[in-house]
């Protein structure tokens, strides 16, 4: 017994890691993984952010699901949320300011991430606080993770750095385009076209 | 027709609706304390981001301002700088919208170095907040910071990140006024050599400014005057 329910945790944390990785495989939260991951660190920071948004929610979320009305839980879901995200806003501009500035309105834009409100609907509302942790934890180390590829890429063509570390010296000439929002549909293009290769390759490996 | 719909109804409607009143009051529990911990941040964060951007004022004003240790605020009341009646001295700045304000540096012996002096101007995208440092003995600009951009990555931030940019604010005469010219052009005092690649920023960099010593010369003519006679 306890092991199936051990199992089963386990289960709803890898899930988000690969099978239903929010970015590569549902393709949820594209404006964030868009927009902000011109960097390693910007992307690791929207990761840790969302990554506290989402698990802060589904906890609340999961826990009061027998108390908010069915009627209303979009909008209760909302104002959890958003409580989060406005949490968020100050902790970030407390102790690091500078990426604070660096992801200016995009942390506010957590709010309206579908990977967010997406979890409370289907997972959080439905499950236990236990499971819903877990499943908010394999969901923001998947985003976190996709964010960070694209951030590394990014950086290291369009900057010749990673996490400003400057990795092949003053003759490099950066890609510019790449830190440009052109660079980041181009490398989420690529990842996607990658990780569903990867997939299919594994998959007829198994079949045969 | 109709009792298919009536009975779809009864399908779909197998709790009975809640009434308005235990909707309104989920919701209103769940504003509150929302509003409650959203209050609890936002007081504990408060001095720490207050801390932050004094400490990013205080900074900016240090690197424009070359041998700098300490600084006066002064505000422009009735078209006349005063020092700030509240000034909480040792070098802590105020980041106040209320009235104008521009910082007058000081070295060690508490000589005056120069002024640090805010100024705003359209750039490539938007709104370009800088700060930069005025010697009025020379008339020159002694250091260039920016503050807030968001020019493009990899062009028009190069007005912050390019070196050779940067060394345009060493010694940088003001008047008549500060002429933008292309790079490897520059032949007088006045002359800026633009990025190529990053005209529109570096030109929206010169009208700054020219904007902000054309408001402020003025005043810190003025300010000087009294402030050489009470000595």
């Amino acid at each position: 017994m306890i092991d199936a329910e051990r199992s089963r945790s386990a289960e709803e944390f890898l899930k988000g890691l690969w099978r239903e990785n929010p970015v590569f495989v549902a393709v949820l939260g594209m404006c964030p993984a868009l927009a902000v991951t011109n960097s390693a660190i910007n992307a690791l920071a929207m990761g840790l952010a969302t990554t506290f948004v989402l698990v802060s929610s589904s906890i609340l979320v999961s826990l009061f699901r027998n108390v908010i009305p069915k009627q209303v839980r979009i909008t209760a879901f909302i104002i959890i949320i958003a409580t989060f995200v406005t949490v968020v806003d100050f902790l970030l501009a407390a102790i690091t300011p500078v990426i604070h500035k660096e992801l200016g309105a995009f942390i506010a834009l957590i709010v309206v991430n579908c990977l967010i409100l997406g979890r409370q609907e289907a997972f959080a509302s439905k499950h236990k606080v236990g499971l819903a942790i877990m499943d908010a934890m394999g969901m923001s180390v998947g985003f976190t993770f996709a964010l960070l590829c694209i951030g590394i890429v990014r950086e290291v063509l369009g900057s010749g750095t990673l996490f400003s570390v400057n990795l092949f010296g003053d003759q490099f000439e950066p890609w510019v385009v790449m830190i440009l929002p052109p660079g980041g549909f181009l490398v989420l293009g690529f990842l996607l076209l990658f990780f569903n290769w990867l997939t299919q390759k594994r998959k007829t490996v198994r079949e045969s | 027709m109709s009792d298919t719909v009536q009975h779809i109804d009864i399908e779909v409607m197998q709790e009975p609706e809640p009434s308005s009143f235990k909707l309104i009051f989920a919701l209103g529990l769940a504003g509150f304390f929302s509003g409650v911990l959203l209050v609890s941040t936002y007081l504990w964060t408060k001095p720490m981001i207050e801390a932050n951007k004094a400490a990013a004022l205080q900074e900016a004003i240090f690197k424009v301002l070359p041998g700098c240790t300490d600084f006066r605020t002064l505000e422009l009341i009735d078209g006349q700088l005063k020092v700030k009646a509240d000034d909480p001295g040792q070098g802590k700045a105020e980041d106040s919208k209320e009235t104008l304000m521009i910082y007058q540096g000081l070295n060690t012996n508490g000589e005056q170095i120069g002024y640090a002096i805010p100024g705003q101007v359209a750039g490539f995208q938007d709104i370009i907040g800088a700060l930069f440092g005025y010697d009025p003995t020379t008339d020159a600009i002694i250091g260039f910071e920016v503050l807030e951009s968001k020019e493009t990555p990899g062009l028009g931030d190069k007005i912050f990140k390019d070196k050779d940019f940067q060394s345009n604010f060493e010694q940088l005469i003001t008047s008549p006024e500060i002429i933008a010219v292309k790079k490897g052009e520059k032949s007088k005092e006045n002359e800026v050599e633009t990025i190529s690649g990053a005209t529109i920023s570096s030109k929206a960099v010169v009208r700054l400014l020219n904007e902000a010593m054309a408001e402020w010369r003025e005043y810190i003519v003025e300010y000087e005057k009294t402030n050489i006679t009470e000595q």
